[in-house]
């Protein structure tokens, strides 16, 4: 429908929209988030809960104790190896549409912790991811900025054509597989359907080896 | 801080055959410690804690420190500490475990105790003093998780960070991680030598 002609009638009293817009328009106003919380990134993410930074205006206020009621994941904090199961466990468990914001720079890439004997380098090797937020912790307007930009992520989507989310496309999967306690590393050590390494070029420019002793 | 030689004396006289020996600590801190033997271990400890002019009781922490064979000391090693203990290190190195007392009544503290393994391999048992503290039953387990020291007499000797399937011993020397470095977004010094030899270079 034209912008302009929707503007018009919107003066006159008459509201005239698509299912799409209502469709995304609901999703996008309650998202539900899983209330659970990992490390540090957690208590930035109760502060933007509160009263203070009040993430209810965005609709989010409902924090549900089971990820059956939860349609928003925020891996917040530093993910063990030893709870990294566990946290799929719960992704698979709860009701598409879901989505996945990944707080901080530990649940990106395993942070100041990565070299870690017990850190996973990012959930988003298991589990594919939404909005990343670096930060170490990120404040809580960087969550919420996070949090809007999700918005638009839902806003703009198409319910039909080869660009529709994930749980409208029945060939995609809406479970994950759940990593198992190896004898050296969680087996397997990364879910290659989901993560796919960005390509880093590393050289030693000029045969510089100066960092590298 | 305590002088050592006094208590080293008196805990001779009042367990008999004990082998205790003062580890001296050169840098300003100057915390020395004493090194206790694996036999007398409990009966040192129930000493310490019972004697009314000591009483410590309050075992603040444990923690475990890896000496491999002295050939790979020299590779990794810190020098400060290196200097004193390579000249004594086993062939096979060994495993020791730390103890930090204090007196909560008498507001005194900290002695230091050692412990050490006979070797770093199969020799790894050393006595647990959670009869006598029992805080010391997580850090004990602990120990056990990240060095691989077995505590007889432990009622729980679980790994407590890591999985129970786990299998390696992660704050040893030599421990291999597993190579997962696909990823590095920002290598450098040793990272980048890992990252580059997963990527099938060489360093």
């Amino acid at each position: 429908m034209d912008e302009a002609l929707k503007h018009e009638l919107g003066r006159q009293g008459v509201i005239a929209t698509s299912m799409q817009e209502l469709y995304n328009w609901g999703r996008r106003s309650s998202l539900w988030p899983l209330n659970f919380g990992l490390a540090c990134c957690a208590i930035e993410m109760i502060a933007t809960t509160m009263a203070r930074y009040d993430l209810a205006r965005f609709g989010a206020e409902v924090f549900r104790p089971s990820p059956r009621q939860a349609d928003l994941m925020i891996v917040a904090g530093t993910i063990t190896k030893k709870m990294a199961p566990q946290i799929v466990r719960l992704y698979n468990q709860m009701p598409e549409p879901k989505y996945v914001i990944s707080m901080g720079a530990c649940a990106i890439s395993g942070g100041p912790f990565k070299q870690g004997y017990n850190v996973l380098k990012g959930i988003d090797r298991y589990i594919p991811v939404d909005i990343y937020i670096p930060g170490c912790p990120p404040r809580p307007e960087a969550l919420l900025e996070g949090f809007i930009e999700l918005q638009k992520k839902i806003d703009g989507q198409q319910l039909t054509g080869d660009n529709r989310p994930r749980h409208l496309n029945a060939a995609e999967p809406s479970e994950f597989p759940i990593p198992q306690f190896g004898e050296h590393d969680l087996k397997p050590s990364k879910n290659p359907d989901v993560w796919h390494p960005p390509l880093v070029n590393i050289s030693l420019a000029d045969n510089d080896d100066s960092g590298t002793a | 801080m305590m002088t050592l030689e006094p208590l080293k004396l008196e805990i001779e006289a009042n367990v008999p055959g004990c082998r205790l020996e003062i580890i001296p600590n050169p840098s300003s801190s100057a915390q020395h410690s004493m090194l206790i033997d694996a036999e007398h271990a409990v009966a040192v400890a129930t000493f310490l804690r019972g004697a009314p002019h000591h009483r410590f009781d309050y075992c603040s922490n444990v923690t475990g420190i890896d000496w491999p064979a002295p050939s790979k000391a020299k590779e990794t090693g810190d020098a400060l500490e290196e200097d004193v203990e390579s000249a004594e290190a086993a062939a096979t190195g060994y495993l020791e475990v730390v103890y930090h007392l204090y007196s909560m009544e008498l507001k005194h503290g900290p002695v230091i105790l050692r412990m050490r393994t006979q070797d770093r391999a199969t020799r790894v048992h050393l006595p647990s003093l959670i009869s006598i503290w029992r805080s010391v039953d997580f850090q004990e387990r602990e120990v056990f998780d990240l060095f691989g020291v077995i505590f007889d007499g432990h009622p729980d000797l679980r790994r407590l960070l890591m999985w129970d399937e786990f299998t390696d011993f992660p704050m040893r020397r030599d421990y291999v991680e597993p190579d997962d470095y696909e990823y590095e977004p920002t290598a450098h010094d040793k990272v980048l030598l890992k990252t580059m030899q997963h990527q099938g270079g060489t360093a």
